[in-house]
């Protein structure tokens, strides 16, 4: 789960990370009434998780309450990318003598947290990374030990940093290790991490990506909501439990199992057709996570044909066939769906098809065949939206 | 012979109280797989189907002689099984169990790297299976018999869908393991092919990866350098798009890594071959030892 900066400083701020003074809203009002709290100059800045928002008119600075006013006007609502703008937060201008780069990811190589500092901030860390990588100082920290101060400072030497903030921003770098490990993050990012000329270390930006397996362990967190980042179907999706991810090709995809699934998505797309998403039934499917499945994937107005492919362990074909014929029942589909079943009860599953009679609905015996045959299907079917 | 698990393997299953629990141990004594006992705190002293129940790891290893661990309790509680197992002293350890903390698996595979002694497989993968001998875990059965193909896969349906092709063209395996689709693995794909390499009955083995992270691409450095065997790799999500989750844990593409292409091409130049599909990756099988 990606949090909104706002978010992310907040969260970071809970750990005694010292971020600008800010507030989020939702509307003009809300963002004027927030500047005013403040003071002038603030900032109002987009909440869309895309880098580059300040260049896309994202961040301006306001200087009083009619610019504060025009700003939140002008930024809520409009399109980032292909992504809209819910929230902005209103934030303390702040004065920068340095800019430096601070972050600690999820190493699964090393199994273990890496933490990297730079002096480079305020830039797209990759390429600083690609063209000076010297000048990112990294450090692994051994998860039963823990942040030890030495880590700091030696990230802090090895760095550059100026020398009279190495203490401040070694003891920012234990604070932003101390949220990564007890928020279960596996990403937090602060660029630019910056130095004030009063010499204060503080977090400008937070990128924080949380554990979303541990989030049952986090309810604050889990009630967190990005609006402008989730795609209807997506939700829907979420809502009944499935695994669901939308791409922009026609061919409607359901397997059970990640590997299949994207392996299924690749013989598609080997075949010459553009699959429309991804969408993992998962093991011991029932026939109503069929239906709900179903119903997601033609919830999508660019779908022309669907694409069943069921390896049978734990799920059981002839439960998904009776999820088919059921889905075919409360739905009626109006394109046409091509099934491979095989593995535990195919020879049942595929019988119970052939019986139910569905109308559009063919059975093909290899994951090949029945992914060339959804292609031709996809091809000659006009998309539900063009009709 | 096979890897990690055979019919010396005496298995206690954490959670086999549980509705999953009592249907998999049940169903991997079926095949012939000796399951000696179960652990559910609090439910000591009772049985399922005649598997002894304990409280603790610790009796059921000191009561049955247990040797390996199948871990089938909910996400919150299994990197606490696990650690239990490790504690009470079975050597392989074979975790089932799907979301669980990344940071809990961080600290579980730290401790165990230390602790030594202790092969944890998983989490989250279908477990593994040495036909004939014995089957740990939820890999259907039926679709494979014994032979000498090893296969090792982060994902569980795509190597039920590879096993299948192998068996469909008359190749059977000497063990599958499923090294489960997480971020920390308790096992890589270089621990599994370290074992195949030395097991004799394992003539060729075949490697499924998927996108995100770079296990694959350590790997081939690994095969390069260390596997004598041939090996036939396949990699899944070549059309999977940056930045999204592909159902796995582990399977994201972030900026330029991780991606199946470089997956590929990594192998390739460390010659290894690489199917572009399932029934590609039999095909070059049949090539190699011929069908």
């Amino acid at each position: 789960m990606d949090l909104l900066e706002y978010q992310g400083k907040q969260l970071l701020a809970r750990h005694g990370v010292p971020v600008p003074d800010g507030r989020p809203a939702g509307t003009v009002d809300e963002a004027v009434e927030a500047a005013e709290a403040i003071g002038y100059p603030c900032v109002v800045k987009a909440q869309v998780q895309i880098g580059g928002r300040g260049k896309l008119g994202g961040i301006k600075v306001a200087e009083s309450r009619e610019q504060a006013r025009e700003h939140a006007e002008a930024i809520l609502g409009m399109d980032i990318r292909g992504l809209r703008v819910h929230e902005v937060w209103i934030e303390q201008a702040s004065q920068i003598a340095a800019e430096y780069y601070a972050s600690i990811v999820f190493d699964r190589s090393a199994q273990a947290p890496l933490i990297m500092l730079s002096t480079k901030g305020g830039m797209d860390i990759e390429q600083v990374a690609e063209e000076d990588p010297g000048a990112i100082a990294k450090l692994h920290v051994d998860p039963l030990l823990g942040y030890q101060d030495f880590h700091g400072r030696r990230l802090a030497f090895e760095a550059g940093v100026d020398p009279d903030v190495v203490r401040p921003v070694g003891a920012l770098l234990a604070k932003l290790y101390q949220a990564f490990v007890s928020e279960d993050a596996t990403l937090v990012e602060v660029n630019p991490l910056i130095i004030t000329p009063e010499r204060d270390v503080r977090a400008l930006d937070a990128k924080v990506t949380l554990d979303d397996n541990a989030l049952f362990r986090h309810p604050e967190s889990a009630a967190l909501r990005d609006l402008s980042a989730e795609d209807p179907q997506e939700r829907m999706a979420k809502e009944r439990g499935l695994i669901y991810v939308k791409l922009d090709g026609d061919v409607g995809i359901l397997g059970n199992g990640a590997g299949l699934v994207m392996s299924t998505l690749d013989v598609v797309a080997l075949a010459g057709g553009r699959p429309a998403n991804f969408l993992d039934a998962g093991g011991g499917s029932k026939a109503d996570a069929i239906v709900a499945a179903v119903e997601v994937i033609l919830s999508d107005d660019k779908v022309r044909a669907v694409l069943f492919n069921i390896f049978g362990g734990i799920t059981r074909c002839d439960e998904v066939a009776k999820g088919l014929i059921e889905a075919f029942g409360q739905v009626q589909p109006q394109v046409p769906f091509v099934v491979r079943l095989d593995g535990t009860n195919d020879e049942e599953g595929r019988r119970l098809l052939q019986e139910a009679q569905l109308p559009d609905l063919e059975v093909c015996a290899t994951m090949l065949e029945a992914a060339e045959r959804v292609v031709a299907l996809a091809a000659a079917t006009p998309a539900l939206q063009a009709r | 012979m096979s890897i990690l698990i055979d019919r010396a393997t005496r298995l206690c299953v954490s959670g086999i109280t549980g509705r999953e629990g009592t249907f998999h141990a049940m169903n991997n004594r079926r095949y012939g797989t000796q399951v000696v006992s179960g652990v559910t705190p609090g439910k000591g002293g009772q049985d399922v189907d005649g598997v002894p129940v304990f409280d603790t790891f610790r009796d059921a290893v000191a009561e049955t002689g247990a040797n390996t661990a199948m871990v089938f309790v909910p996400a919150r509680f299994a990197a606490d099984s696990i650690l239990e197992a490790a504690d009470a002293g079975v050597h392989t350890i074979v975790a089932i169990t799907e979301g669980i903390p990344a940071h809990d698996e961080l600290r579980v595979s730290a401790h165990l790297r230390r602790y030594g002694g202790v092969r944890l497989i998983g989490p989250n993968c279908p477990g593994i299976l040495s036909p004939g001998k014995a089957n740990v875990g939820i890999i259907p059965a039926a679709f494979f018999k014994p032979g000498n193909v090893g296969v090792v896969s982060r994902s569980g349906t795509l190597t039920y869908q590879i096993g299948n092709e192998l068996a469909q063209r008359g190749f059977g395996n000497s063990s599958i393991v499923g090294i489960g689709g997480d971020p920390v693995p308790g096992s890589t794909f270089i621990d599994v092919l370290e074992l195949f390499e030395a097991d004799d009955e394992t003539e060729i083995i075949v490697m499924a990866g998927e996108i995100g992270g770079s296990a694959e691409e350590e790997a081939a450095e690994y095969i390069a350098e260390h596997v004598t065997k041939p090996v036939v790799a396949y990699i899944a999500g070549f059309t999977a798009p940056p930045g999204k989750t592909m159902g796995h844990a582990g399977a994201i593409v972030s900026g330029s890594k991780g991606t199946a292409n470089a997956k590929a091409e990594a192998l390739e130049a460390h010659g290894v071959r690489v199917g572009r599909t399932p029934s590609e990756v039999s095909d070059i099988v049949v090539e190699i030892l011929g069908g």
